[in-house]
């Protein structure tokens, strides 16, 4: 009775809706936060995720601009240059490759083209991956492109509180943050709240979403539900299968990593993007490096087909799902042990 | 005479969020559509109109030029003892150089090109920071707060972008920040041109976009970059004006760059000036200019050259004399000489800057390859 309004009250509430606070917050916390990109003001985006900003802030903090993603990150990095910290929405993960060379050649290299002076802190938001049923170019996993380029950080939540803590972070960042949103994950729930929003995360540390000691899946983004269902499923066959989310691919948290594999002494990489030239590659390789006496097995991936992201009639066979993972798991030379 | 200064037609001011008319709604236009440029470049010098300048402007303009075609001298001279990797010369383009520089006021902010060392040197920069990308040793060699100058830019066009966004970010601020623009007639065919002047028009940015037209794309001539009729043209499909106007004459830049910039400063918005002038040398020190044009076309230029043509007024008009111009090499002489000193040293280098400015924190990736680098330069003796 006396007390029962000092705990903030836990809600349902979804990815979006905690993306959606994140730009919120920062915008009324930071004047210097400017929000622009393709419908994110009277929309509110394609995704709502920029919902009641414009009305909010006004037009000039959260602008809808031309059809032009060269153009929108282009002008952000000249406004980054005066002192502003721009958030920019690419609307799907494959219309974000007409700003590459912005991205490339200025956004990642002018802090250090100009040895400090002039830093870039912008965040580009890109709703990525597939499994929504999208269309032709709709459902890229584009991070190996934005992972290959050094001075980009590159940061992928895969729950509710993390889609807040790790946005804030991006935001709050004097570097550039490529802000991968796993699109399949924004309508994902759990008991959170608004009132009492998670904490910031720090960029560069993964997590261990699952603790166990048989093996360690390493994952991030869309495929980390995925990896939690297996885990749940492998019980079945004996296995306590420890979870990894990453959730930050670049700066990459090599500590928590090769911690958890030394300790299971197996592991399975999941992700999404193609396996050829995929992050799943520098990753196994990162544990090889650092774990190889405490190896049983090699690294194994589980990624999506070396294909062009096909139909959405078909996607299902090429997203990497629980009977993939444990199949994987099941590779792992448990033979040796016994 | 040529055509006055008078601008061009404003676009209407309503254009920008005017929604699509209902089909019933339409009426029949007979007016032709207004808002075309110039069709020829808009010159002053060797015009009757020229009277009315400044003799105090084109005495300071002429000892920039002076200086500004020493300096593009003396760093092509640089390339060749091996002091410079590479230098783009704006020789015959000095005009637009240093008008560029010179219409800005402290405040306001130039976004270069890799050919225009020399305007970001007229801007009071440090011409040993700013050769630093040209010799090798930094990409970019000074603080662009300093002066507000933002990095040279390599990748063509990219920087029209950063000039339209910060132009749009002071005006945001409430700030009298204009941003001036360079680009080369090769650039205007990048979709980057495209996408700034439509920004820069959508959201009347006080920017000023100078495209100087010297006739080639390293080998490629204007008639394969493009069909419009002038480069000036673009604009009007942007609904901002187009000024077309004679690169080698010092005082029609000047003048047209000046009011574009005055009108961006008001809250006009952005305009598009082109500027025909002409690239005396090779593309840089690596390109053989013979192979794409005739000595006979470069000739003709050299006499419309716009140091020449400056002087050649002052000197009717009688404002310079032999002791002036005189004095005024001296200058450039100095100016010269001082760099090529500063130029014949070595710069010093520490190994380790390599992974000093990639993040605001290094990463733990950085850290270890930082460590192997340190102990590869331990084992080489190389000091600390």
């Amino acid at each position: 009775m006396t007390t029962a309004a000092v705990k903030p009250a836990l809600k349902p509430a979804t990815m979006a809706q905690a993306l959606q606070r994140a730009l919120r917050d920062a915008m009324a916390d930071d004047p210097s936060v400017h929000v622009l990109g393709e419908d994110v003001g009277t929309l509110g985006g394609v995704f709502r995720i920029t919902d009641g900003l414009a009305a909010e802030f006004g037009d000039d903090r959260c602008t809808d601009t031309p059809l032009a993603e060269a153009g929108i990150l282009g002008t952000a990095v000249g406004m980054a240059m005066y002192g502003l910290r721009p958030v920019v929405e690419m609307q799907f993960d494959a219309f974000a490759y007409p700003s590459f060379e912005q991205l490339i050649s200025h956004v990642a290299k002018m802090r250090n083209r100009t040895r400090g002076a002039m830093p870039l802190p912008i965040t580009v938001r890109v709703p990525y991956g597939g499994g929504i049923g999208g269309v032709e170019h709709h459902s890229d996993s584009s991070e190996a492109y934005y992972m290959a380029t050094p001075g980009l950080h590159v940061v992928t939540p895969a729950t509710v509180d993390d889609a807040y803590g790790l946005l804030r972070a991006a935001i709050a960042s004097d570097d550039p943050v490529v802000f991968l949103e796993p699109k399949r994950l924004y309508w994902s729930k759990a008991s959170w709240s608004p009132d009492a929003p998670s904490a910031v995360e720090p960029i560069g540390r993964a997590v261990v979403r699952r603790p166990g000691s048989s093996a360690t899946l390493i994952t991030y983004g869309p495929s980390v539900p995925v990896c939690l269902e297996a885990a749940e499923a492998a019980r079945a066959e004996g296995w306590d299968l420890e979870v990894v989310d990453l959730r930050s691919l670049v700066p990459f948290d090599d500590e928590t990593v090769a911690e958890s594999v030394r300790r299971t002494g197996r592991a399975v990489v999941v992700h999404e993007s193609n396996g050829f030239g995929g992050p799943g590659g520098e990753i196994a390789a990162r544990v090889t490096e650092r774990c190889f006496h405490h190896l049983e097995a090699p690294v194994l991936r589980v990624a999506g087909f070396d294909i062009p992201y096909p139909p959405p009639m078909l996607e299902k066979h090429h997203l990497p799902g629980v009977d993939r993972v444990l199949d994987a798991v099941a590779r792992l030379q448990w033979e040796a042990d016994s | 005479m040529k055509k006055s200064s008078t601008p061009v037609q404003e676009p209407p001011a309503t254009a920008a969020s005017r929604r699509p008319t209902p089909p019933p709604a339409w009426q029949p236009r007979t007016a032709a559509a207004p808002l075309l440029p110039d069709t020829e470049p808009y010159r002053v010098l060797g015009t009757p109109a020229a009277a009315a300048a400044d003799p105090a402007l084109l005495l300071r303009l002429y000892g920039e030029l002076v200086r500004g075609r020493r300096f593009n001298a003396q760093a092509t001279a640089l390339t060749k003892q091996g002091r410079l990797a590479v230098y783009p010369s704006s020789t015959g383009q000095e005009a637009c150089e240093i008008a560029a520089a010179q219409v800005l006021r402290e405040q306001d902010w130039l976004f270069p090109s890799y050919r225009d060392s020399l305007a970001a040197v007229a801007r009071g920069l440090d011409p040993v920071e700013v050769l630093s990308l040209l010799r090798g040793d930094r990409h970019t060699g000074y603080d662009p707060y300093e002066h507000r100058v933002a990095p040279l830019s390599t990748p063509l066009a990219t920087q029209l972008p950063h000039a339209v966004g910060l132009a749009h970010a002071a005006r945001l601020k409430g700030d009298d920040v204009v941003a001036l623009a360079l680009v080369g007639d090769g650039g205007t065919s990048e979709g980057d041109f495209h996408e700034a002047m439509n920004f820069a028009a959508v959201w009347q940015a006080p920017v000023v976009f100078l495209v100087q037209n010297n006739g080639f794309a390293i080998s490629v001539p204007l008639a394969k970059q493009t069909a419009a009729p002038s480069l000036a043209h673009k604009a009007v499909g942007y609904g901002m004006p187009g000024r077309l106007v004679d690169g080698n004459d010092v005082l029609a830049v000047h003048t047209v760059l000046g009011e574009a910039v005055e009108r961006a400063r008001r809250g006009g918005g952005p305009t598009l000036v082109e500027a025909v002038t002409y690239r005396m040398e090779a593309h840089t020190n690596a390109d053989d200019a013979t192979r794409y044009r005739d000595d006979s076309e470069v000739a003709a230029w050299r006499a419309h050259d716009p140091v020449r043509l400056l002087e050649r007024e002052l000197r009717e008009r009688g404002v310079l004399d032999d002791e002036g111009a005189g004095k005024a090499a001296q200058a450039a002489d100095e100016m010269a000489a001082g760099l090529r000193e500063r130029m014949n040293a070595d710069p010093v280098l520490d190994p380790m800057d390599l992974f000093a400015h990639v993040y605001a924190e290094q990463t733990s990736q950085l850290r270890e390859q930082a460590e192997m680098l340190r102990a590869e330069l331990d084992a080489a003796g190389e000091p600390r």
